[in-house]
């Protein structure tokens, strides 16, 4: 019975985490379909950032949950005006430039911050469940995630810039119909991505040690998170994360993490292959 | 019209000639262990840019098949003993792995984006999965995978029947510039053949191939299967040059490396790629020998300028800067004519 | 002589709820050239694609029969080689090739051997010699457009189908299509859709009128087009 909690929280935690790294991504390629091969960066900026200002005598849940994505969306802004905008329509283009951008972000970070690795402690005890010792800071990941998740489909669903931002998704043309400038609305669309990305880079700081390369880790299983869920932001990604995270897990705990992990891979490929325009391209069509 | 045409021009002897000397004159000049290192860049670097060039297929993980070149050859070299066999495996093993994957997305008629995607995907896998195999109860016969250690010490390359006469250095360097040689000049047999044209039409237009008759999807995998070949016999022979196998050699950073030689060589080029491979790699290896400016960022930096400015590589915009100057050489040459016409025409007036 | 080309059984073809070709029964023989016409949303084009292999997650029933051989799920490339020619709506043709360098492609797959000379011939009979060396993207709309139909012919095909090869055509140019479309009739049966009434009307073809999905009328243009249920299809009316 206690095991069974311990898988369920296991998968659960694994779901939120993949929902969080992917959602600047599914927000940008949801809404732009551009592909940001620099987002894993982005992540690990975020990270960066909130290990900064933690040492610098920051609050580290002001430094993970405000400077992280302040920071990176400032970034993002930067990124979007010098490189991204140009791009548009060009998606391998777009992916070569990005996957540049990545490259040049390890290596202005290592040039600050060095190759050793950086962390801060977890900011939240651990708990016991029977005789299995949990990690409590886990729960908070899994907080941060729903609440992100649900406040995304309230905006997408309830509010005015929800609407452009839907609209945005069927195309310029629709953006401009609603009275706004293309332009802006992906400059700012990219900028929320970007902080997106910093939160979650941020909120995820205390877990491991940090180094310029973590942004590999994340940005694979991130993008095949968003590109099989499709072009739903919300549905699409969370359904994905939803069916990696448990295959993940469950495979992780019959055998081992690799393997767990190259078997997601593995089903990333087979949804890919059936289903080119992701999950939400022929289920939930008409979802958020 | 099998000649000529199609944009990839005739092969032009005396230079491929002269270039050939130069390399087999090479060793006289320079130690051979930097330049066998490039040469075997830039057959890699030919692979990619043979399909990427000439059938616009863009794989982001070509790394997968240039890593299972190397591990084929470090595997089998343990439980032969001879070498001829590996390094013919060593083509042939990554060659049906491309077959498969290739048949699987262009069958699947996967659209350009996510064959990037699934060959990125592919080459993680392979990353992952060699990475976690230390310790013993990993092998295949003799060969203990290492995990992230990799495969060392297996036998490299030797005579064809003799396993005691290795092939190391200059005989070495000889070898692989053969390779190199050997290949390029297969990839214009290639793109010269009614193969090759027709992959420069399914570039152009995959739709009206099809409605003209052709097996699009089988030419893709095709032409998949060898450049991935061809990755792998680059990679055997990265082996036989290291005398090690990592993980490292499916890592993104090789596939990307891959594809920045490529796009700055120039895409549309066969000598472009390899061109790019030599100098960035170079560049790679002068920035190693210091500290102050990282690797990545300049590389990074220049994938992102090179994408920006000059989005097709700097082989192509040479060329139509070479045909540009040519044709303002000829204005230039017209006009002064027809100015002494003039010039002519009034002195016999006057 | 009069042997059935091309005929569709019972064809049906949905995308979601929605019947886009609704138990078709079609047939074409040997040498006959018909126009497809039918308001927008008529199915013509689904239609046209479901004869050539080119549907994609659509669900379709019924059979599609080239010379007796049931074709009905084959791959686009395996019905060409049955010496089918298709002229798509929007051309589709190799931008960064030479005219030559397109007709030479087409020429090849038939017949390896005379493809310099059936090339040749082609840019003869289409009257292309003066650009045959240019850039297919540096000409025009209505040069590419023959272009296409050149690749179309250097295949050597019995059975055309050209999807609205009056777009954007006028005046002379219309009147050398349809010579042309008359030439290539002589050794292929055709099926040409199109918009243009006046374009159908030169051709002086049998015509089949699609509307909703299916067959409305067959007939002679002037049949057709007295027909009361077609006017009232165009024209929304019962008008005269």
């Amino acid at each position: 019975m206690d095991y069974l909690a311990v898988v369920l929280l296991e998968i659960l935690y694994m779901i939120a985490f993949l929902a969080l790294i992917s959602a600047g991504l599914a927000v940008v390629f949801g809404m732009m379909r551009v592909i940001n091969l620099a987002h894993g960066e982005f992540v690990m900026l975020g990270g960066y950032a909130t290990i900064a200002s933690s040492k610098a005598g920051i609050n580290i849940y002001v430094a993970m949950l405000l400077i992280a994505p302040i920071v990176v969306g400032a970034v993002g802004l930067l990124v979007e005006r010098l490189i991204v905008r140009f791009l548009y329509g060009r998606m391998i283009d777009t992916m070569l430039a990005t996957w540049g951008l990545s490259l040049l972000l390890i290596g202005l970070v290592t040039l600050i911050f060095g190759n050793t690795a950086v962390s801060v402690p977890a900011p939240i005890p651990g708990y016991q469940i029977g005789r299995y010792q949990m990690g409590g800071y886990n729960l908070f990941i899994v907080a941060v995630a729903i609440l992100l998740y649900v406040g995304m489909w309230v905006v997408l669903r309830y509010t005015r810039a929800g609407l452009i931002a839907r609209g945005a998704m069927l195309g310029a043309d629709t953006v401009s119909a609603l009275g706004h400038n293309p332009r802006i609305i992906y400059m700012l669309t990219f900028t929320f991505g970007a902080a997106l990305s910093g939160l979650a880079g941020g909120v995820l700081a205390p877990l491991t040690g940090l180094l310029p390369s973590v942004g590999g880790a994340y940005i694979a299983k991130a993008f095949i998170t968003v590109i099989t869920g499709g072009a739903g932001i919300v549905a699409g990604t969370l359904s994905t994360a939803g069916l990696f995270g448990t295959v993940n897990q469950l495979v992780s705990f019959a055998s081992t993490p690799v393997v767990g992990e190259i078997a997601m891979l593995l089903l990333a490929i087979v949804l890919l292959r059936l289903m080119p325009q992701g999950v939400t391209g022929r289920f939930f069509r008409n979802s958020t | 019209m099998t000649g000529s045409g199609f944009g990839v021009g005739r092969i032009r002897w005396n230079w491929f000639v002269a270039f050939a000397l130069v390399l087999l004159l090479l060793p006289l000049l320079s130690e051979v262990n930097t330049p066998t290192l490039l040469a075997i860049w830039a057959l890699f670097a030919l692979s990619l840019g043979l399909m990427w060039g000439y059938a616009g297929i863009l794989s982001f993980g070509h790394a997968a098949y240039f890593g299972l070149g190397a591990y084929t050859y470090a595997i089998a070299s343990f439980n032969i003993g001879e070498s001829t066999a590996p390094l013919l495996l060593a083509i042939l093993i990554p060659m049906i792995f491309a077959a498969i994957i290739g048949a699987m997305m262009f069958y699947g008629r996967v659209s350009d984006v996510y064959v990037g995607v699934i060959t990125l995907v592919v080459t993680l896998i392979l990353n992952r999965f060699m990475n976690a195999t230390a310790g013993d109860a990993y092998r295949i016969g003799n060969a203990r995978l290492g995990g992230f250690n990799g495969i060392p010490a297996f036998p490299i390359l030797n005579v064809p029947g003799d396993p005691n006469e290795q092939i190391y250095g200059t005989p070495y360097y000889y070898v692989v510039i053969a390779c190199l040689l050997g290949s390029y000049l297969l990839a214009r047999v290639i793109l010269s053949s009614a193969f090759g044209r027709a992959l420069i039409g399914i570039r152009e237009n995959e739709l009206r191939m099809e409605l003209l008759g052709y097996n699009v999807q089988g030419l893709k995998t095709a032409i998949f299967a060898i450049c991935g070949g061809l990755a792998g016999l680059s990679g055997a022979l990265f082996a036989n040059w290291a005398e090690i196998v990592t993980p490292s050699v499916f890592s993104l950073g090789q596939s990307a490396e891959v594809i920045i030689w490529v796009i700055v060589g120039g895409v549309g080029t066969l000598v472009g790629p390899m061109i790019g491979a030599v100098l960035l790699d170079t560049l790679k290896i002068v920035l190693g020998m210091q500290t102050s400016i990282d690797n990545s960022l300049i590389l990074g930096a220049i994938l992102i300028l090179v994408v920006l400015l000059i989005p097709r590589g700097f082989a192509p915009a040479f060329v139509a800067w070479r045909r540009r100057l040519a044709q303002l050489q000829a204005y230039r040459r017209h006009a002064r004519g027809t100015t002494r016409r003039r010039l002519h025409v009034k002195e016999a007036e006057q | 002589m009069s042997e059935v080309v091309i005929e569709t059984r019972d064809l049906s073809v949905h995308f979601g709820g929605v019947s886009a070709v609704d138990n078709v029964n079609f047939s074409l023989r040997e040498r006959e050239l018909r126009c497809l016409i039918g308001p927008n949303g008529a199915g013509k084009s689904t239609f046209f694609k479901s004869m050539t292999g080119q549907l994609r997650g659509a669900e379709s029933s019924g059979r599609v029969l080239i010379r007796g051989e049931e074709v009905t799920s084959w791959p686009t490339y395996r019905i060409m080689r049955l010496g089918v020619g298709v002229k798509t709506q929007v051309p589709s043709v190799m931008n960064g090739l030479t005219i030559e360098e397109n007709l030479w492609l087409s020429a090849i797959r038939t017949d390896a051997a005379a493809a310099d000379a059936v090339v040749e011939e082609i840019v003869t009979e289409m009257a292309l010699q003066p650009i045959a060396r240019r850039q297919v993207s540096e000409l025009a709309h209505g040069q590419r457009q023959l272009v296409e139909i050149g690749m179309v012919l250097a295949n050597r095909p019995s059975l055309v189908l050209l999807d609205e090869p009056a777009a954007g055509v006028t005046g002379n140019e219309m009147e050398r299509l349809v010579s042309i479309i008359r030439k290539i009739n002589r050794n292929a049966a055709m099926i040409v859709v199109d918009h243009d009434m006046h374009f159908v009307r030169m051709l002086e073809a049998q015509i089949t009128v699609f509307n909703q999905g299916s067959i409305l009328v067959e007939g002679t243009a002037d049949h057709v087009l007295n027909d009361q249920r077609v006017r009232e299809v165009y024209l929304g009316t019962r008008a005269r």
